[in-house]
């Protein structure tokens, strides 16, 4: 047992679907239920660790790394880079979140292979994707950290670029026409390549003009010693690493390039760019912005919580104008991730364990929502919400499932998504000691109300697609309800949103104390 | 001690070796690929010494240890010069294997072209080792002078012509003006060796002044400068580079941006560092400019090309760019000796990163070219669909140049931007912000070649079904192989490479 707590479970659960992709590429191209089944094999290996690591770790003293590497396992020494990783409550159920929707995907695809098919070279990017998923939640070294962190950039986008969306579109600006996919993709690259590069000259700042030279995460937020020591520069370091994280999150005004990405993704790649991808950048902060330089959390911290609430309600706004199903629910993360920030925003250890329960949420969820689109455009052929009406008809059972889901999104009370919410507002009412009260009570106020357009939007949505008398140009279409594989992806995800719906004990033991105790060693409270 | 030690000259005698032995070789009635087994049997013997010098703390034959010295402190071996003279044998090692198929398919003359390569390449190797005026422009002639006509190889072709007498009057006319700065640093010091103008410059002898004021030795260092800055192609002398990368036999453009670029580098690196140490003061900030135009105006025009060979040529500019601002961060005043010895071993780091990825987009450059016959990047799309192997190498090499992780550009990008923050000096942290925005111009331009190979279909005019089945060579293979292998391992594990560049850092101690 004790190798495996030397982090050597982490390793493997981060590290066998990188093998994994590479076995996938080892086989013929022609043999395609190999290439699955082992696809399946790695990905499947590498999530039931996880959740034996979920079932070992100590959730009483959840505050602590645990299957943890030595700290001094040397990786780059030249830089004092370590093969440092571990987890603690606060990253235990996004890891497992990770491999869980890894799994999930895969089988998804089983049979939905988007056009051109080529399962080999699909499945090995989704597999190198949870490598570098996994890996930034367990990274606790700021270099491995921003390894893990661009990695993830290289798979999604070959799947946007290669499975996207063919249509024409006009290029904002520029005027040039060209194929969806192909402005997704380099878009999505270029934005967020662009905030972490910045976010690495934050990095490397911390690491010379602290005078720590250390990357080791907790040795640096230790005390706060890394940012007395930053002085004056402490506040571009931080303009750096929000820059960084902002982009991925994303947050307003950062946030441009997430429809477009997720409306010209595959299936999988909206699900997994929604359910993981978003959350690098918000667990960055919480694991990274906060306790490194928690002085200037505290200063931005108005900031973050106004672009959050802009971000409420611009994306509301913006999806009650959307004809497009995908595209409205790629907007509707930008607004869920809004109330993700507002609870970090907060600064308090109600606010952060929403911003996570938040998280772990709208992955489930917005996953869900996105698996379920993806099915529908795959039988309709299009995301128009115009022609989709009577879907409920057409196919009860699909459009069941979007209901549901469609309440959990609109965070209905006994869903997952309630949690998030509820308790992002609740923070706001009473921020920490030190911000202003008086703002974040309007923000509280103005999120609210995003609320209440969330339900708007989200309502009408299913109005438009679910009701109604299907139009007549599916008269001759054979439309087939839910399949055997699409269930088996789904039903774990309806699983969990009710579950942690109606326990989100499953969530906080593990988030609540360690939040609490980083709260408290950051700010002292 | 004896004037000449045979151990520590065993590489460039080991090579001068094989210069004559591919000369003898290509008289002999036997096929000519035997000419390049010679040569690189030649090359693989001359890299063994190289070992035993490294090791021979170890080893029990090895009675010497340290620094060797010769000729008056003008020729020196020391673990900088090893680690520099294995990269050059390494990287000519792949270049001559990337030519092998190359001249054979296109008819070449073919022993010719081994003897200039190895000739161009001992001069590399004795360039690592120069330490005086002299030495160090005889083997900087040495390697430019073969690559002269090796550049004019294709020479049916008029834009190969072209590319050869375009390199052949900036070659002479930068040379001249590298001769005319030395000639003012001797003229002011006296002296010829790096160690003795250092001495000079400072005023090591009692109750000498020193000339560290003196106008007239700044303009020689501006003008040997400007003389380096040819050779490196930093803008803006830069300009026969394009051309002459795109017209001369890709194997050879593959070469000069490699090997001979890294020559000019070194040599750069040994004068300004030994001999100018102490005159920071004037080629910093002239490093720092020749760092930040090489860098924008290379990426910048890079954007626009639509053939590769091209787009590769303002890339490499724009590298040079990136290895010359650690090299610029010596600007900051008040950099300690840990700190420049940092900006040392980032540009060493960077240099032995680029060899393995620069040649390993040329490699590719060459494999595609022969199976779709063109190198226009439009021509290239769908690449994957009929040739996926060369698809995926085509994305580790230009992903690893636009220091994309895990391939170890990366790697090379950040070693760049550390030794830059750690000055903590205000010109350093723009430089740093400019080398960032560059990165992030820098893969629009890669990414439109993995887009091209990747996403768009395959082209209806280009492709006959016969071309998609032209089987690469070999020799090419294990090109590919061995760059690749060398871009993915450092990117998982950089210590491969960054250890052989901390070794380097002995060259700057004494600050």
């Amino acid at each position: 047992m004790s190798s495996f707590e030397n982090g050597w479970a982490l390793t493997l659960i981060v590290f066998l679907p990188l093998a994994g992709a590479a076995a996938v590429l080892a086989i013929p191209k022609a043999q395609e239920e190999a290439q699955k089944w082992t696809a399946l094999l790695f990905a499947g290996v590498s999530f039931v660790l996880s959740v034996i690591v979920a079932f070992q770790f100590d959730y009483g003293d959840a505050a602590a790394t645990q299957f943890g590497t030595r700290s001094d396992l040397t990786w780059i020494g030249i830089i004092n880079s370590n093969y440092t990783i571990g987890i603690d409550g606060i990253s235990l159920p996004l890891l497992v979140l990770s491999g869980f929707m890894t799994v999930l995907a895969i089988i998804y695809s089983w049979n939905h292979w988007p056009e051109p098919h080529n399962p080999k070279i699909f499945s090995a990017l989704i597999l190198v994707l949870a490598t570098g998923m996994n890996g930034t939640f367990v990274a606790l070294d700021l270099i491995l950290f921003f390894v893990f962190f661009e990695v993830v950039l290289l798979p999604m986008y070959f799947m946007i670029g290669i499975w996207g969306d063919r249509n024409k579109i006009k290029v904002p600006v520029i005027g040039l026409e060209t194929e969806m996919r192909l402005y997704a993709s380099i878009k999505f690259f270029l934005f967020t390549l662009f905030g972490s590069a910045f976010m690495l000259l934050g990095f490397l700042t911390i690491y010379f003009q602290s005078g720590l030279r250390t990357f080791n995460m907790q040795e640096l937020a230790a005390g706060g010693v890394a940012e007395a020591e930053l002085g004056n520069l402490a506040v571009w370091v931080f303009a750096a690493l929000f820059l960084g994280f902002a982009v991925k999150v994303p947050m307003f005004p950062f946030h441009t390039w997430l429809p477009d990405a997720h409306t010209a993704a595959p299936t999988v790649g909206s699900v997994l760019l929604a359910a993981i991808l978003l959350k690098l950048g918000t667990y960055a902060f919480v694991r990274i912005a906060i306790p490194i330089l928690p002085e200037q959390a505290q200063n931005w911290a108005p900031v973050i919580g106004i672009l959050a609430v802009i971000g409420i309600i611009y994306a509301s706004l913006a999806c009650l104008a959307q004809t497009d199903m995908k595209r409205l629910i790629a907007f509707s993360s930008v607004g869920h991730m809004g109330f993700v920030m507002l609870g970090i925003a907060t600064l308090t250890d109600i606010g952060i364990n929403a911003a996570i329960i938040g998280m772990v949420a709208h992955g489930v969820i917005t996953g869900l929502l996105f698996f379920v689109a993806g099915s529908m455009s795959h039988r309709y052929h299009t995301r128009e919400m115009a022609r989709l009406g009577g879907n409920q008809k057409l196919m009860p059972m699909m459009g069941g499932i979007l209901a549901f889901t469609a309440m959990a999104s609109l965070g209905l009370p006994g869903l997952a998504g309630f949690w998030g919410e509820f308790l992002a507002l609740l923070a706001a009412f009473n921020p920490m000691d030190g911000l202003s009260t008086g703002l974040f009570r309007t923000l509280m106020v103005i999120g609210a109300i995003g609320t209440v357009l969330a339900a708007g939007y989200l309502l009408w949505m299913l109005q438009r697609v679910n009701f109604g008398e299907p139009s007549e140009e599916w008269a001759d279409h054979d439309l087939h309800d839910v399949d055997k594989y699409e269930m088996a992806a789904w039903v774990p995800l309806v699983v969990a949103t009710l579950a942690i719906g109606v326990f989100p004990r499953i969530i906080f033991g593990a988030t609540s104390d360690a939040v609490t105790a980083m709260v408290k060693s950051v700010f002292g409270g | 001690m004896n004037i000449l030690d045979y151990h520590a000259l065993l590489p460039e005698l080991l090579l001068a070796a094989t210069v004559i032995a591919v000369l003898v070789v290509d008289l002999l009635p036997v096929r000519k690929a035997w000419v390049a087994v010679v040569g690189l049997i030649g090359l693989f013997a001359s890299f063994i010494p190289l070992l035993t010098l490294g090791l021979c703390d170890s080893l029990s034959f090895c009675e010497e240890t340290g620094v060797r010295t010769m000729f008056d402190g003008s020729y020196t071996v020391d673990t900088f010069s090893l680690v520099l003279k294995g990269l050059f044998i390494g990287a000519a090692f792949v270049a001559l294997l990337m030519s092998v198929g190359y001249l054979e398919s296109g008819r070449f003359w073919e022993g010719e072209y081994y003897f200039l390569l190895l000739a161009s390449v001992l001069g590399a190797v004795v360039m690592a080792s120069s330490r005086g005026l002299i030495t160090i422009f005889v083997a900087l002639e040495l390697v430019t002078g073969p690559t002269f006509l090796m550049a004019g190889w294709r020479k049916g072709d008029a834009r190969s012509n072209e590319a050869a007498l375009k390199y052949f009057i900036v070659g002479v006319l930068s040379a001249s003006v590298l001769l005319f700065g030395m000639s003012l640093v001797y003229g002011v010091t006296g002296e010829l060796t790096f160690p003795g103008i250092r001495e000079a410059i400072v005023g090591a002898e009692l109750g000498s002044p020193g000339f560290k004021d003196l106008p007239l030795l700044n303009i020689g260092v501006l003008f040997v400068l400007l003389g380096f800055g040819f050779k490196i192609a930093a803008v803006p002398f830069h300009f026969w580079t394009p051309d002459t990368y795109e017209g001369a036999p890709t194997p050879v453009t593959a070469y000069l941006s490699v090997v001979s670029k890294t020559a000019g580098f070194v040599g750069l690196l040994v004068i300004s560092y030994s001999a100018f140490a102490d005159l920071r003061n004037i080629w910093g900030p002239a490093v720092w400019i020749l760092a930040a135009t090489s860098m924008t105006l290379g990426n910048l025009t890079a954007l626009r090309q639509t053939n590769i060979v091209r787009m590769l040529g303002y890339s490499s500019i724009a590298q040079g760019g990136f290895i010359l601002a650690p090299f610029g961060a010596a600007v900051a005043s008040g950099a300690t000796g840990a700190q420049l010895e940092d900006a040392f071993f980032a540009t060493v780091t960077y240099l032995i990163i680029y060899a393995f990825m620069n040649l390993g987009a040329f490699a590719v450059v060459i494999a595609g070219a022969k199976r779709i016959g063109s190198v226009e990047i439009s021509d290239w799309g769908g690449l994957y669909q009929y040739a996926p192997g060369l698809a995926g190498l085509t994305l580790v090499f230009f992903f690893s140049l636009a220091g994309i992780p895990p391939f170890a550009g990366w790697f090379a990008k950040l070693v760049m931007f550390s030794a830059l923050i750690s000055m903590d000096n205000a010109w350093t942290n723009v430089l740093a912000v400019i080398a960032v925005v560059n990165s992030v111009i820098a893969f629009v331009y890669y990414s439109k070649v993995v887009k091209s190979v990747w996403f768009d279909p395959v082209p209806e005019d280009v492709l006959s079904g016969e071309a998609r089945n032209v089987v690469v060579s070999p020799a090419l293979k294990l090109a590919l192989g061995i760059t690749a292998i060398g871009v993915i391992a450092i990117g998982f594990y950089p210590p491969l490479a960054a250890n052989l560049g901390e070794m380097t850092k002995t060259f700057v101690a004494g600050f």
